[in-house]
């Protein structure tokens, strides 16, 4: 019955109408209402629209990376090792004559892709983690938490430096040594929504409908915990890439034939004071991505803040 | 004789190390209304919660239509029992929208024809139709309350606790939430239990009041009494004095 | 004596989405040594209202009017500076909630001789003096123990004494209370307004008493102003208050339960689109 409201094919002043009516007629025009409406509030802020723009732009030039270049990144041309910027190579090459520019798109997905695979690992963790521990206080709580100390206590090097010695230096050692020590700070993000939520009327009266604590803590509590741990995940998407660059830096992460951001920059390193560029591009790909995420999680919090609205 | 709809006997309810609730007893008959008067501290909410369940530590014997109450409430309970809480804007789930809040019991309790009931629930409470995908920030303090209302009802209790159902309202919005609570009685025949600590309101809604004062109940009066002034103990005279020195004002 | 307040025509609007939106349409009064009540419901402006003679708003609202004067200074045109030389000096402002409106972290004693120390020339010593005479006035019964608490050690009422107290420290030609006494129970609220009734009447202070409920207003202060939406229904006399004319006023006081005169069923406010026209 509602789904005939939703204009298929209608114009766009027609859904905007639609997504901001006052009355919605169905619980998916609620939802995509309120999404509008955070949208156009988080359009307002043009530092966080600049962040997303960047973030959005560095994922498909990643993604596109065999479409955007014409060489491969491992390809070595040892007649042209550390040229500038030129028209055959755009942003010079590397001290094996590869072009920095390819290594650079394609370096992109194995930064990018660790620090996702870092998030999906952290957040869903570090948010149940959390909630559970909020909700049910006591004994529970006073055991998670103290596990969650544990993690927080080691120095994410340190464990860096364990797992390349039990398994081997690699992207997927870094990223479970990077997992590691990241959920914990969500973890107690997490569990103070968690305290202040489950003291609310509207929790007592999902209990008094029956509802069982799994529901109540999936349903009503982790809903109301997600956008202060988004916002959090977002900021801390920059420190994610440092270690990760940090790691390859000092070889515990992706390995040198990689094109791996933070393995670029430990390569090449001789080299920055006569061929400055070579260690300063990827650098400034650091630094971008970096800045990107932290603008984007700003403005993140900003509309997702559940104390405002 | 059919056994009380609430029973309540020598309550005792902690709070960590303090008792705050010091031995209550009381019952409610079926369809009737009971209402506990007192100032801030003296234990009335507490007593209701406690009845719901959301207190746990507590002693004594408490008893729904004869049946006793255990430490652990069985989902049956919730179905024949609900409470209506005091502050419209923290009692309903800020991110979800009507439909869904009403739609949790009926879910929670299995129940089915689930969008028919949503519809005949806000019809109930006077609510437009309209403002069933709505989310609470997009409703006054009083259509919050009717929801509160409705979600309370949905499953078909025949107990209502209410904690301050009006309080965080406006005069004119307390009007029409008292109409409606006096009208869902009438037509349902439910037990209301509720806590004020406005007597003109208590007296309005239940025939025979409790007073509650540092977590005992010192006096147990019908409202004609309340009203006539025919009181035993002296805070209930002090509590009279202070209503009805405003009241004639006038 | 001569006007504490002369407001006219105060019309007060904040920014949304979708252009200004004016929450007071053209409010006048003016105020003496007297006691105001100004009633109306949530939404009516009745604290916008009172809280722009002391430019206490938000920065984004905007405030005019024809003429807005605190004791003759023009509130409009008086930059920050002058602003903060009233507010707490000659006009105070007692809130709902004490809880949000002390420091955490410092003695109610401190607070007021803090307070006090603002306006008076003293030293450490007499302000602490001072405060003590101060929670005596506002009849605590044990001040020089009082003095030594936190906030989180203070009952509500208590919390509102020193509220008060702090208030009166630096000698105020006007009180605004907002909602003094609605997070209180009736045996407090009937202190703490007897109290701030009391002051007035000692010290010659105007008091300007904000609030949501007719008998209550009406029963402590010489006039009422009854608001909704934004404009001023009905201003009369509170003695008066039961041959109230406006259908607004008359709805509101119909539709209160009585524990004197029980009725079977409270009759209902009817909104009449006219009155926010």
């Amino acid at each position: 019955m509602s789904d005939l409201s939703t204009p298929l094919s209608g114009n766009a002043a027609g859904l905007r109408a639609w997504l901001l009516s006052e009355t919605p007629d169905s619980r998916r025009q609620a939802a995509w209402g309120r999404s509008y409406r955070g949208w156009l509030n988080f359009r307002r802020n043009p530092l966080g629209m600049a962040g997303l723009i960047i973030v959005l732009a560095l994922l498909v030039l990643s993604l596109a990376a065999p479409l955007l270049t014409w060489q491969s990144p491992d390809v070595q041309h040892l007649a042209q090792r550390l040229a500038p910027p030129s028209a055959a190579h755009w942003l010079g090459t590397d001290e094996l004559g590869r072009d920095l520019y390819t290594r650079l798109l394609f370096g992109g997905r194995i930064t990018l892709g660790m620090v996702v695979a870092v998030v999906v690992l952290v957040a869903p963790l570090g948010l149940v983690v959390g909630a559970v521990s909020g909700y049910l206080g006591g004994m529970t709580d006073r055991i998670m938490m103290r596990v969650t100390d544990i993690f927080l206590s080691i120095p994410q090097l340190i464990l860096a430096l364990a797992f390349v010695a039990a398994l081997k230096p690699g992207i997927s050692s870094a990223v479970i040594a990077i997992a590691l020590t990241s959920w914990p700070p969500i973890a107690r993000l997490a569990r103070a929504d968690a305290l202040t939520v489950r003291a609310n009327d509207y929790i007592a009266a999902v209990k008094l409908a029956g509802a069982s604590p799994a529901r109540i803590i999936f349903r009503h509590i982790l809903p109301l915990c997600l956008p202060s741990v988004i916002v959090r995940i977002t900021l801390d998407m920059s420190g994610i890439i440092l270690t990760a660059a940090g790691l390859g830096f000092l070889g515990m992460g992706a390995q040198p034939p990689m094109p791996e951001w933070g393995t670029m920059i430990a390569s090449t390193r001789g080299y920055i004071l006569e061929q400055w560029w070579v260690p300063t591009i990827p650098g400034l790909a650091i630094l971008i991505a970096s800045l990107a995420f932290n603008l984007l999680g700003d403005g993140l919090r900003d509309v997702l803040d559940p104390k405002q609205s | 004789m059919a056994a009380p709809m609430i029973a309540i006997d020598g309550l005792r309810v902690r709070f960590g190390a303090r008792e705050v609730v010091h031995g209550v007893s009381f019952s409610v008959a079926r369809g009737a209304s009971f209402g506990m008067v007192g100032e801030s501290g003296s234990g009335k909410s507490t007593i209701l919660r406690a009845f719901a369940g959301l207190a746990p530590d507590w002693s004594g014997a408490m008893a729904l239509d004869g049946q006793a109450l255990g430490r652990r409430r069985a989902r049956d309970f919730f179905r024949r029992c609900q409470m209506v809480f005091q502050d419209p804007y923290g009692s309903l789930h800020p991110r979800q929208t009507i439909d869904r809040q009403l739609a949790e019991p009926l879910q929670i309790q299995a129940m089915d024809g689930i969008d028919a009931r949503i519809r005949r629930a806000l019809e109930e409470v006077g609510l437009p139709a309209s403002a069933r995908f709505r989310y609470p920030h997009q409703l006054s303090g009083g259509q919050r309350q009717r929801v509160a209302i409705a979600r309370a009802l949905i499953t078909g209790p025949e107990v209502l606790l209410l904690d301050e159902p009006t309080s965080a309202l406006d005069v004119s919005v307390q009007a029409e939430v008292l109409n409606l609570l006096a009208d869902l009685q009438a037509a349902r025949g439910l037990t209301y239990l509720m806590v004020t600590h406005n007597l003109a309101v208590v007296a309005h809604l239940c025939p025979w009041i409790g007073v509650m004062q540092g977590g005992e109940m010192v006096e147990q009066l019908s409202a004609a009494d309340l009203r006539a002034g025919r009181v035993a103990h002296p805070h209930t005279a002090e509590l009279r004095a202070l209503s009805t020195e405003l009241e004639e004002a006038g | 004596m001569s006007a504490h307040v002369e407001m006219r025509d105060l019309r007060v609007a904040f920014p949304s989405p979708r252009g200004p939106v004016e929450v007071v349409h053209g409010v006048s009064f003016t105020l003496g040594a007297e006691k105001l009540g100004i009633v109306g419901e949530s939404g009516s402006g009745k604290s916008v209202t009172a809280r722009a003679i002391l430019k206490l708003l938000p920065r984004a609202a905007t405030i005019s009017a024809t003429r807005l004067t605190f004791d003759g200074i023009d509130v409009l045109g008086a930059s920050e500076r002058q602003m903060r030389a009233i507010r707490g000096k000659r006009a105070g402002l007692i809130l709902q909630d004490p809880k949000y409106a002390l420091n955490p972290v410092m003695t109610a004693g401190a607070q007021i001789a803090e307070a006090w120390r603002v306006h008076h020339r003293g030293s450490a010593r007499q302000a602490r003096a001072a405060a003590i005479d101060l929670l005596a006035q506002v009849r605590i019964r044990d001040p020089g123990r009082v003095a030594a608490l936190y906030p989180h050690e203070l009952s509500g009422g208590m919390g509102q004494r020193v509220m008060i107290a702090m208030m009166l420290a630096p000698d105020p030609e006007l009180l605004i209370a907002d909602e003094p006494t609605s997070a209180l129970d009736a045996t407090v609220q009937a202190e703490i307004l007897r109290l701030i009734e009391d002051l007035v009447a000692r010290r010659g202070m105007g008091l300007i008493l904000i609030s949501h409920d007719l008998p209550l207003v009406s029963h402590f202060c010489d006039r009422v102003m009854v608001m909704y939406a934004g404009r001023v229904m009905e201003e009369l006399r509170a003695a008066n208050l039961s041959a109230a004319q406006h259908p607004y006023t008359r709805g509101l006081l119909d539709c209160l339960p009585s524990l004197i005169h029980p009725k079977d069923r409270l009759s209902v406010l009817k909104r009449d689109p006219a009155w926010e026209g």
